[in-house]
């Protein structure tokens, strides 16, 4: 096991290839002694008798023929404990908080193994974020995975760390764990971060791994790795409820796709892996709630569109398997409007379990799919008038486009630290139906009408 | 002796091998922990094979041993109600042997060997049997009658014939050749079951959706692909027609998809009751899931485990619908593991095979007399996932090629809540007419017009759409605004359905045919009125017009559309001019 190889025949981006190895297992970790001292370390991707390829996490540089090369014979772990929490770790795992080594409760292969869908429990508890784009129209659950599509320049992080703060699942008193995962972001971001943790007190519940702009990119494949094996240990291992945050998944796949040119493999759509589904899918389908047990991993990562584009591969793959995503509009930004969410293109696929009588109102899912029909025709409505002038509308279509701007302004718009109840975003949203004719809430069952509309309520 | 081989080379799922000669598809068992594979490829000395497990920590050197056998499943009775991953191992005996997370190298038998099940021959000793025919019953759940045939490719006399109770895997038949039948019989995935003779199809397939059936039907054997972004409702939709389609037998395949999204029909299965013999769904389901983050070799399997279990009960006379979500998935699969054989890409990197692939499969649906002499059906509907949402790709394409259906989801419709977002322009079926005989007979005479009306009123309002983009509503002539208006209510009475809904959900073909018929009704009446001089404006401020769109939410939908269409009647009257 501690044999140490110097047999490396070639050095290729983050790549190194060895011969006359014994026989070497698949997705061992590795161990490189450079001729300066240091070490680094790495993974196996190729095994076969005449040849090993090794991916070296921590780059290259520095490496040459001399290098020393010994196999772990064993796959990558994380060493665990409760104690991780309230402690800032590496993207590969060490301390940077200048404290002791984690003394492991448990060492865990940080790949996880799947988790069988017959185990699984259909995430269903409501979480509050005090959001109302996202608790009213994009209800989030716990043990879901619903990342923030976002774009450059625009407050992800602010949205991010508000829900942080304020997410609670009504009638439970227990906070949730945050895993903050830092990926490839600059070291001023991961400080906003930090700062906001220390402030409110979270980093104590928190466990975080920083892997910034500076740091190897190959270092990024595990980094998250890591994180959820955090996580999973937390909420199974030691029942609580993990938020993980990852940040940010288009450094993550920029990093995949720098791995795969360096291995020379035939890209695909946009020079990105063709396996990059499969590759995400083993990140966000580790969120979950399972069976008898009391954790859950709730899985609310970010993710920077390159030019804002939703259908670029990296949001693209994303969106086909996260189950729905929360989508920060440059356009509402630029009007001043916080949060930005654009709710049409925003989606959260478990919402329609985690609301209605006895978790969050009856009225609920009639309420957001009533407004989302109408905002969108407000939307439409409002590049017509660009044309033909509002005069040509008519008076339906005027209540409509006057909606959209009632919706973006009282039922979007809200303070940085407004943490508004279920209640609170129901009322609003109530509060701007009662703008539109009756005839037009098509899409609300009459006995919510009469019991909810506020119309009705005044002559109770 | 038994020859061994051992592993030359291990790059993720794909293991070359060398030390053994196995035959193209052959099962054999890699590494020390046994995992299992298949040879997809022989080069000299070499075979390459594709692993259906995590080959982490797997090394070069380590034993490999050929079974000989193709990858097959096990089919008989107690596949009902099961969920198996990709190559039929039961979830549930994994969950029981390891947890609540998959680990490898564990073998799992498709079908219960311990369970009995009371066999009732319908043959006699001296009887002579042919390869399909039925020699005896097993009641599988209260409503299906699992009938245990010869296998396809066995024939002979009855020797020795037995009753009672049997586990799947006892001898309950010997032929006179000494050839002893089980219940349970084996049937390699990749080869299609024979039958008798394909036949075409002539019935729909009734789904209670009602934009699939009044618009775009399938018919029952036939083929029908759903594409879409994500967000779009190819999942629901699939789940919908799980649900609520009055098919004997459903196979569901989550290929490549979310964990969740089989969790949750297997938590909602149990519960809801089939529509046609109020039996609890799960009683005619069988589920495979191989989900994104299961084994991508085993992801590309899934799709046949599904089709050859569905093939099993079509041969038995049953109408089997199978879902496939996503075909996309699969698709990808084949790449991921094309591309590590290194062979040479074709379009988007897929492999040049992709096509024929796709038709294989598909061409494995259809109405037929199986070798028992019964007709029997498989529907398959297979999800698509195309990249950005952009159907010009292959997959799509390829996939267009073959389904006789194409029921296209829209982003744009999605976003505004509108479901399901089938898109009404772009979509197609092409056995509208081939069932046109069958929906006058069977829902109403004048059926086929009301449809086609509606269709035409469609296509109409996108070109008027057009118009107003430039003009604004108000210009246009007051006969154009009623069609708009009378599209409206198409689209959001009609064709708008809230799969999530406890009424809505499901739609039976006379409901349909109410509501669609009611709205012409109101077409009608105000078109008459405003040719005698009724201002638009009155028109469109009927209340029964706007009543008209909630009486598809109501229990007692015949009671509530009733009193709207006679508060359309004197509303009208009062109008004058009708
Ligand atoms: N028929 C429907 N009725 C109500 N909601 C629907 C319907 N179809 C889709 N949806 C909504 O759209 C979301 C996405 O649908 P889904 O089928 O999961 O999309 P896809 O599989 O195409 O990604 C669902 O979570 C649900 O909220
Ligand atoms: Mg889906």
């Amino acid at each position: 096991m501690t044999k140490e190889y110097k047999t490396i025949v070639e050095i290729s981006g983050p790549l190194i290839f060895l011969e006359k190895t014994e026989p070497v297992g698949y997705g061992e970790l590795v161990n490189i002694n450079l001729p300066d001292g240091s070490t680094k370390r790495g993974q196996v991707l190729d095994t076969s008798a005449d040849i090993v390829a090794v991916q070296v996490f921590e780059g290259t540089g520095g490496l040459n023929e001399e290098s020393g090369v010994v196999f772990t014979g064993e796959t990558i772990k994380l060493p665990v404990s409760k104690d991780m929490l309230g402690r800032i770790l590496s993207g590969s795992g060490e301390p940077l908080d200048g404290g002791p080594r984690i003394v492991p409760e448990d060492r865990i292969d940080v790949n996880g193994a799947a988790m069988n869908p017959y185990s699984r429990m259909p995430p269903e508890d409501f979480i509050q974020t005090g959001i109302s784009t996202i608790d009213g129209t994009n209800t989030l659950v716990r043990g879901q995975k619903l990342p923030i599509f976002s774009g450059s320049g625009l407050p992800h992080n602010e949205i991010a760390l508000q829900i942080a703060r304020q997410a609670k699942v009504p009638g439970s008193e227990e906070a949730f764990a945050v895993v903050f995962a830092a990926m490839g972001i600059t070291n001023e971001e991961a400080q906003y971060f930090m700062e906001d943790f220390e402030k409110t007190g979270a980093l104590e519940r928190a466990v975080v791994f920083l892997n910034l702009a500076d740091d190897p990119a190959v270092e990024r494949l595990i980094t998250p790795r890591m994180a959820l094996t955090a996580a999973e240990y937390l909420a199974y291992q030691h029942d609580m409820h993990v938020l993980v945050i990852l940040t940010d998944i288009t450094n993550y796949c920029e990093a995949l796709r720098q791995m795969g040119a360096a291995r020379e493999e035939v890209p695909g759509r946009r020079g990105y892996p063709g396996y990059m589904y499969t590759d995400l899918a083993s990140l966000y389908e580790r969120a979950g709630v399972i069976k008898g047990r009391k954790g859950s991993v709730t899985q609310f990562s970010i993710l920077t569109m390159p030019g804002d584009d939703i259908t670029h591969p990296i949001p693209d793959l994303s969106g086909y398997i996260t189950e729905g995503q929360i989508v920060v509009s440059r356009e509402l930004h630029r009007k001043g409007i916080y949060p930005p969410i654009n709710v049409l293109p925003s989606l959260s696929r478990l919402m329609n379990s985690g609301i209605g009588s006895g978790k969050t109102r009856e009225d609920h899912k009639a309420v957001s799919d009533q407004m989302y029909a109408a905002y969108a025709e407000g939307r439409d409505l409002r590049g017509l008038v660009a044309i033909v002038g509002k005069e040509a509308l008519s008076e339906r279509d005027q209540k409509i486009l006057e909606f959209a701007d009632l919706f973006e302004d009282r039922f979007v718009r809200q303070g940085r630290n407004e943490d508004r109840s279920i209640e609170d975003t129901l009322n609003i949203a109530w509060s701007i139906l009662a703008e539109l004719p009756e005839a037009l809430l098509t899409r609300i069952d009459n006995k919510f009408i009469v019991k909810y509309h506020p119309a009705y309520k005044k002559n109770n | 002796m038994e020859i061994k081989g051992e592993i030359y080379r291990v790059a993720g799922p794909v293991v070359t091998i060398t030390g053994i000669k196995p035959k193209m598809y052959d099962v054999v068992k890699v590494g020390h922990e046994g995992l299992m594979g298949e040879v997809i490829k022989i080069e000299g000395d070499k075979a390459t094979v594709q692993v259906y497990e995590d080959t982490s920590g797997i090394r070069p050197g380590e034993p490999v041993e050929n079974t000989g056998m193709s990858l097959s499943v096990e089919l008989g009775p107690g596949l009902l109600e099961s969920i198996y991953d990709g190559i039929q191992r039961p979830l549930k005996v994994l969950q029981e042997k390891m947890g609540d997370f998959i680990q490898r190298g564990v073998t799992a038998n498709g079908l219960d060997r311990e369970k009995k099940w009371d066999f009732k021959p319908t043959v006699a000793k001296g009887d002579k049997v042919r390869g399909g025919e039925v020699i005896g019953l097993v009641q599988e759940t209260e409503n299906i009658q699992h009938k245990i045939m010869v296998p396809p490719n066995i024939s002979g006399t009855v020797a020795e014939i037995k009753s009672g109770k049997f586990t799947v895997d006892e001898t309950v038949c010997v032929l006179t050749d000494g050839t002893e039948l089980q219940m349970m019989q084996k049937w390699p995935v990749r080869l299609p079951r024979p039958v008798f003779k394909k036949l075409l199809p002539k019935t729909p397939l009734i789904t209670g959706q009602r934009i699939l059936d009044g618009l775009f039907p399938v018919a029952k054997g036939g083929t029908a692909a759903i594409p879409g972004p994500f967000g779009s409702g190819k999942t629901v939709t699939q789940q919908q027609l799980a649900k609520w389609s009055d098919t004997d037998i459903v196979v569901y395949i989550g290929c490549g998809e979310r964990g969740n999204e089989m969790a949750d029909v297997l938590n909602e299965f149990p519960e809801l009751q089939d529509p046609k013999t109020g039996r609890p769904l799960m009683e005619r389901t069988v589920l495979i899931a191989n989900t994104s983050n299961m084994p991508v070799a085993a992801r590309e399997a899934s799709v046949y485990t599904g089709i050859t279990i569905a093939e099993y009960y079509r041969d038995m006379g049953y109408d089997v619908s199978l879902m496939a979500d996503s075909t996309s998935r699969w698709a990808e699969a084949m790449r991921e593991i094309s591309s590590r054989l290194e062979e040479m890409p074709g379009e988007e990197g897929y492999p040049a095979y992709l096509s024929a692939r796709l038709s294989e499969f598909y061409e494995r649906a259809g109405y037929v007399k199986s070798l028992a002499g019964v007709n029997g059906s498989i529907t398959v509907i297979g999800a698509v996932s195309p990249p950005g949402g952009d159907f010009s790709e292959p997959v799509t394409q390829n996939t267009l090629r073959i389904v006789k259906v194409f029921w296209a989801l829209d982003a744009k419709l999605a976003q505004r809540r509108h479901f399901p977002s089938i898109n009404w322009l772009t979509s197609y079926s092409l056995y509208t007419n081939s069932l046109a005989e069958w929906f006058s007979e069977n829902v109403a005479p004048d059926w086929t017009d009301l449809r086609d009306n509606a269709m035409d009123l469609l296509q109409r309002e996108s070109e008027l759409q057009e118009i107003v983009q430039l003009v604004g509503s108000d210009a246009l002539p007051e006969d154009q605004q009623l069609v708009l208006e009378i599209c409206r209510m198409i689209r959001e009475y009609f064709l708008q359905q809230n799969a999530y809904h406890p009424v809505d959900t499901y739609c039976s073909f006379d409901k349909q045919y109410k509501l669609l018929k009611a709205i012409s009704k109101y077409s009608d009446m105000a078109t008459t009125a405003l040719e005698s001089g009724v201002p638009m404006k009155e028109i469109l401020a009927l209340e029964s017009k706007d009543e008209l769109a909630k009486v598809k939410y109501e229990e007692n939908f015949d009671k509530a559309l009733d009193e709207v269409l006679k508060k359309m009647d004197s509303e009208f009257a009062k109008l004058g001019g009708n």
